[in-house]
């Protein structure tokens, strides 16, 4: 708590004392400084989390990891800050990280007054209900009267009140600081329901005694498209991060993966292919990049699919199915502009 | 003084000169130091897009507050928002310090107490919690109460009173026309009392003769209330809390959190308060009981009348700052869902308008005036309660 404060303190007497001009071209402060300064969460699976040893993996620190094999060639070239939810934006504001990969929502007001600006959506969510399979509650309606247990500081607590007032049910609102302390006040029986967006109400699960007991309602009650956020103003930066993004959505829609790439350079006739992967001209100049930009961002972190399984897939803990945020060609709506 | 005995010291020699004008200069660079930084801040957040002021207080804030002392819904401005966490942080200060302070003094004369059980208990206390760190303790009061509860299907019930996991519900008292006959009838019985009061010390005074003044007044309140209800022919009407399919719906309720954060703080501080008023008896010499003794007075008017103010004098410095530390302390309430101020403004209303400089400012501001009204009034009564030479 006390070092939360501080730290937006130290963050808001940097935004005073600073200068921004340096700001304005992140690329080159990055590559003078070696590494891309990473803002991720304090620890969601499959997002953004570190292990015993301290690696960081996840879909948000892949996004991260993609932006360097961009840059250098090398996707290790990341340095991470974990951020809590009140201290991402003031972090990023003031230039203590470059990128803010740190399952946010993109909305309205935080893209038009926060002078940040959010780049492509690399997850789908929407926010979800969690409730003690022995409630009998089937869908959300029931909720009537219910005690809900939130985190706070993020879109969640506005999407809940949103969903009460809408349907015209009373509920009772903990909200708590932490997502682990709200978790526990849920397990702990203050709440009859707890809420987040349905991907963190998986991996929440998984961590309760007996994950069997719980069960995540049908309802859907709000889109919460996760993002990488930069500064306003840095086109150049924002086109990189975003690209990164669309480069690996394109390589999953045309077949390539981290396994095949160095064989498709090789052997690939088709123009399109060749450009993306810098056999033919050179599509990363107009970014300040080199010619293989993409190809290291596949080699490296791997087309989006891979980035999926690797990190919220069937195989893994959290265990998320594709749904929409799969290729449009296959029912999604991850639909990237075409590299050409 | 009048008469300058050395005439030719330049400007800059002289002492006076130069400690003005170093004041002066020290005052101008601390201003322009400021100023460069207020100019930066603008500045920077100008060119960085982000919007500043107070605006934002009158947009309607969309979310939900657990617990609101005056009317309160999600479309109620961030403004309203932040008068409610304020109250909510005045309430648990105020509260938490009244508790503090009768567990303090209670436990400090416990642990001067001749019983020696008595005594050693005091001293677990005492050295127990003021070695855990408050959050620790915050969280644990939380789990500990909400694990040792019953889920609200299984409520313990006593009359039309339920205790589960959700808190404790009362009957909820609504009141009918001619409450104001009771109301008034409760201000006559206190003016009645204080009138008592002031009466009875002039009589002491004059006279020597001790009436039990206190006693009667308090008698004089709870009656006269009592009766103005009767005569308005008992104008209440009790909504009783009602099991519902997930809660308890109507009636009062007392939450978990609010009484977590309540324990914890007034336990915390209580066990420092104890210290400074042991401190406090101590530093009374002993010969001043000895004398009071020998004068016939009862023990417990020896401790009332010559220890206590004496030692009060001793107590009441280092007691501010206890209470400063509780109202300051109770900022972590935010950790167990109490929606004080840290919770509501520094959490949720800085993260939905992302306006940081403005709520951590109206935070500090909030803190600052807080802490200084606590000051001013224990001052207050510290100067009352100085030694008094007659």
């Amino acid at each position: 708590m006390k070092s939360n404060v501080g730290k937006i303190l130290t963050t808001a007497a940097v935004a005073a004392t600073i200068s921004t001009g340096a700001a304005a071209a992140t690329l080159d402060d990055v590559k003078a400084k070696g590494f891309i300064q990473c803002g991720v969460s304090q620890g969601v699976p499959g997002f953004s989390n570190a292990d015993d040893s301290g690696n960081w993996t996840g879909i948000d620190v892949d996004a991260c990891r993609a932006t360097a094999a961009a840059i250098f060639g090398d996707a290790q070239k990341v340095k991470f800050t974990p951020l809590s939810a009140k201290e991402r934006f003031t972090a990023l504001q003031s230039g203590e990280i470059d990128i803010l990969s740190r399952n946010t929502t993109w909305t309205y007001t935080r893209d038009t007054s926060l002078g940040l600006d959010f780049t492509t959506p690399n997850f789908y969510d929407g926010q979800g209900f969690m409730v003690r399979k022995d409630l009998g509650v089937e869908t959300a309606m029931d909720l009537d009267g219910a005690t809900v247990c939130t985190e706070q500081g993020t879109t969640t607590e506005l999407n809940m009140a949103d969903f009460f007032r809408k349907h015209q049910l009373s509920y009772v609102p903990v909200i708590v600081q932490k997502a682990d302390e709200a978790l526990a006040a849920y397990a702990s029986g203050r709440c009859d329901v707890f809420t987040t967006d349905k991907s963190g109400l998986a991996a929440h699960r998984s961590k309760l005694a007996d994950p069997a007991a719980h069960i995540i309602l049908p309802e859907t009650i709000s889109k919460e498209p996760l993002g990488p956020v930069v500064r306003h103003g840095d086109n150049q930066w924002k086109d990189i991060v975003t690209w990164a993004l669309f480069v690996q959505i394109n390589a999953e829609e045309m077949g390539i993966s981290s396994k095949n790439v160095a064989k498709i350079k090789a052997e690939s006739t088709d123009p399109g292919v060749r450009r993306l992967l810098g056999a033919e001209g050179n599509m990363g100049e107009s970014l300040g990049l080199g010619a293989d930009w993409a190809y290291n961002i596949i080699a490296k972190v791997g087309n989006y699919g891979e980035v999926f399984d690797r990190n919220v897939g069937p195989n893994t803990p959290v265990n998320l199915p594709r749904g929409v945020n799969n290729l449009w060609t296959e029912g999604g709506v991850l639909y990237a502009p075409p590299v050409r | 003084m009048s008469e300058k005995t050395i005439t030719n010291t330049s400007f800059l020699n002289d002492a006076g000169n130069r400690a003005l004008l170093f004041q002066a200069v020290l005052l101008v660079v601390v201003v322009a130091v400021g100023y460069y930084l207020f100019h930066n801040l603008q500045a920077n957040l100008q060119t960085q897009g982000i919007s500043t002021g107070f605006s934002f207080l009158n947009e309607p804030a969309g979310f939900p507050i657990l617990i609101h002392l005056i009317d309160y819904t999600e479309a109620n401005s961030y403004g309203r928002a932040f008068v409610v966490a304020l109250i909510n942080t005045i309430l648990i200060s105020l509260i938490g310090i009244i508790f503090a302070t009768i567990i303090g003094v209670v436990m400090g004369l416990a642990r001067l107490s001749q019983n020696w059980l008595v005594a050693r208990l005091a001293t677990v206390y005492i050295e127990t919690l003021r070695n855990i760190p408050l959050l620790l303790q915050m969280f644990f009061w939380y789990f500990a109460v909400l694990a040792a509860l019953p889920h609200p299907r299984d409520s313990i019930i006593f009359g039309d009173f339920l205790l589960n996991k959700r808190g404790v519900y009362s009957p909820n008292p609504i009141f009918q026309d001619g409450i104001g006959i009771a109301i008034g009838a409760f201000f006559i019985a206190l003016a009645a009392s204080i009138a008592l009061i002031i009466w009875a010390k002039k009589r002491q005074k004059r006279t020597g003769v001790w009436f039990p003044a206190y006693w009667s007044s308090l008698a004089i309140i709870v009656f006269g209330t009592i009766l103005g209800f009767a005569i308005a022919g008992f104008p209440v009407e009790f909504e009783l809390p009602q099991k519902s399919r997930f809660n308890v719906s109507g009636g009062m309720v007392l939450v978990p959190e609010f009484v977590a954060v309540l324990v914890a703080l007034s336990t915390y501080t209580g066990a420092f308060i104890a210290e400074i008023v042991r401190a406090g008896i101590l530093s009374v010499n002993w010969g001043q009981t000895e004398a009071a003794r020998s004068l016939g007075l009862k023990d417990s008017l020896t401790q009332r009348l010559i220890v206590l103010p004496q030692a009060l004098r001793v107590i009441i410095p280092p007691l501010t700052s206890q209470f400063l530390n509780l109202a300051k302390n109770s900022s972590l309430g935010a950790a167990i869902a109490y929606p004080e101020l840290v919770a509501v403004v520094m959490g949720t209303t800085l993260n939905q308008t992302g306006q940081a400089i403005e709520t951590i400012g109206l935070c500090m501001l909030v803190y600052g005036s807080l802490s200084l009204s606590i000051s001013f009034f224990m001052n207050w009564y510290n100067k009352k309660m100085s030694l008094v030479e007659r």
